[in-house]
């Protein structure tokens, strides 16, 4: 489990952060992006995915939450 | 020389690396890439932010470094005790050259050195008691101090010595912050968590203290100049060219900064950073917490201060945008003066660069607009995020060097030869003895401004003043001058 930070990038586009490995990267596709549902598992551009537990969507962003590597890249 | 090809750069690296025992040469060859622009990560060609190799002589410094002497250190009000022995503070005082406004000794301290001096039994027995006894003299002695911030040395964390404990009983006695910060030299592999510490000590410390406080009238224009340290006056020149546009600095984080602006900053729009490294944690946090949004910006050479300022002007209304094209139109005699007169003289000069964080790439475009090109540049203490934003700014085919040793660094330049070197003042000797041109870029090399467009003057004329310098030409004694020339001289006698 790592703590993340998702963001709205310049194109309107999810860019994730994680802190702890300077790793800025963005987010290719998300599981679920509805306003009720939100999280799953995002596969980012470098390949990598990680898992957020499903939840409604955050009021706004940035959002730090905790997320789990699935497969990195690398 | 011509530019090197790819093979031959890719050679270069090999060649050097050839020294090295096995291991270490497996471990510095991922340090060493070609740039390759089609490349969108950085990680596939190089690796950074990792334990440099012992016995090699790295350039890097350490989390104390990082914390007392880039971040917090520039704050001028406040008094930043070196916690521990006396050599860490003394030896790193007023180096970085971080201009401020004010009379030192009396409201403002940025260049002089406050040390709670370990001996022996304070390693023994534990500094806590000595650092209160410092705190209650300091407040004493300099009244006019907005706060204090403890920044620890290595044998604070070994000892283990509550410097949080006594910064709250402090506070509380003196009734000003006082801020702990657990910059332990030895923490990290380089400066730069040191930054990240500091971040996170003004983030738990320094935010939300004022937050009740609504004497501040907002505007809709306040911004905030994030990760400018005022070297050599750089801040000013960049502050005046925000202003001109209608823009409202309400914080210089931190050369020339305050406490009192520190507090400010949650009010801002618009968080402007200049040095995405040793502050971009900061700006982060405070795009969650208070959703004002962080905007990197690039204050090197007229063709990234123009790009720069109609970014800025974009996130404003038009009344910013009209003035900020008159500020633009308004240098630009100014700018074109300055090409007309440096760049015939400068033209086709290649520079290599090796500096701390951010510079290696914010630098290239002022390089650039001089008609010079850089052909290699590293960082000390960059992560993969900055390599990211490298790629695109270099040519393809040049030199990346992450953490590089004293060895490659020479061995590079010996093969590469470029007219002028960009690096520290570790590096500055060795170089101008090898008969090419140096330029200290973390210190301006006592010169500066060289952000914004009066530094792009200065910036100009400083190059020029390096590389045409007529000593360059008398680095050979007459008597070893090939024989022709010295029958010239002769006969000229």
């Amino acid at each position: 489990m790592a703590n993340i930070m998702i963001r709205r990038g310049d194109k309107g586009e999810y860019v994730f952060y994680l802190p702890k490995r300077d790793l800025e990267d963005t987010i290719v596709s998300m599981e679920f992006d509805t306003p009720e549902k939100w999280g799953g598992e995002i596969k980012l551009n470098n390949g990598g995915s990680y898992f957020i537990e499903p939840q409604t969507a955050p009021e706004r962003l940035p959002y730090s939450v905790r997320a789990k590597r699935l497969d990195a890249a690398e | 020389m011509s530019n090197l090809t790819r093979e031959e750069t890719e050679a270069l690296i090999a060649e050097v690396l050839e020294v090295y025992p096995d291991k270490a040469k497996k471990d510095r060859a991922k340090h060493l890439a070609v740039n390759d622009q089609s490349i969108e990560q950085s990680k596939k060609c190089i690796t950074s932010n990792r334990k440099s190799l012992p016995g090699v002589m790295t350039i890097r410094g350490c989390a104390y470094a990082g914390s007392r002497g880039v971040v917090w250190g520039p704050i001028k009000d406040m008094i930043h005790i070196s916690h521990g022995p006396v050599g860490c503070g003394q030896y790193s005082r007023a180096g970085r050259r971080n201009y401020y406004i004010g009379t030192t000794g009396v409201n403002t301290f940025v260049t002089m050195n406050f040390t709670s001096d370990f001996q022996e039994k304070d390693i023994v027995f534990g500094g806590d008691k000595k650092l209160a006894k410092i705190i209650t003299e300091i407040e004493e002695l300099f009244p006019l101090v907005k706060g204090i911030s403890v920044q620890s040395e290595c044998p604070i964390g070994l000892i283990g010595d509550d410097i949080e404990a006594v910064s709250k009983k402090a506070s509380a006695a003196i009734n000003k912050p006082v801020v702990p910060v657990r910059c332990e030299g030895f923490r990290g592999v380089s400066q730069s968590l040191g930054h990240h510490i500091a971040n996170d000590a003004i983030r738990d410390w320094v935010l939300d203290v004022k937050k009740e406080d609504t004497s501040f009238v907002p505007s809709p224009y306040d911004v905030t100049v994030i990760g400018d340290y005022n070297i050599g006056g750089d801040a000013w020149s960049s502050r005046i060219l925000l202003e001109e546009m209608g823009l409202r600095v309400i914080a210089q984080w931190s050369g020339d900064g305050s406490l009192a602006e520190m507090e400010l900053t949650p009010k801002a729009k618009l968080n402007l950073l200049h040095c995405y490294r040793s502050m971009n944690y900061i700006s982060r946090h405070m795009e969650e917490k208070y959703g004002i949004p962080w905007m990197e910006y690039n204050f090197f050479g007229p063709t990234k201060i123009a790009e720069s300022l109609r970014k800025i002007a974009a996130f404003f209304d038009e009344s910013i945008q009209k003035k900020c094209e008159e500020v633009i139109a308004k240098y630009q005699p100014m700018v074109d003066a300055v090409v007309a007169k440096y760049k015939p003289r400068l033209t086709g000069k290649r520079v290599m660069l090796y500096v701390g964080g951010l510079r290696p790439r914010h630098v290239i475009g002022s390089y650039e607009d001089l008609g010079m090109e850089v052909v290699g540049t590293g960082y000390e203490f960059a992560h993969g995020d900055d390599y990211d934003r490298t790629i695109k700014e270099m040519g393809n085919a040049t030199l990346l060097y992450d953490d590089v040793t004293g060895f490659e660094f020479e061995e590079f330049v010996k093969k590469v030869k470029p007219d002028l070197i960009g690096s520290g003042i570790k590096e500055k000797y060795i170089f101008q003895k090898m008969g090419i041109p140096f330029r200290q870029m973390h210190s301006w090399d006592y010169s500066g401004p060289y952000h914004g467009y009066d530094g792009f003057a200065i910036f100009a004329r400083d190059m020029d003043m390096t590389l045409n310098n007529p000593c360059w030409n008398k680095l050979i004694p007459p008597w070893k001058k090939p024989a022709a020339e010295g029958e010239d001289m002769a006969k000229a006698a």
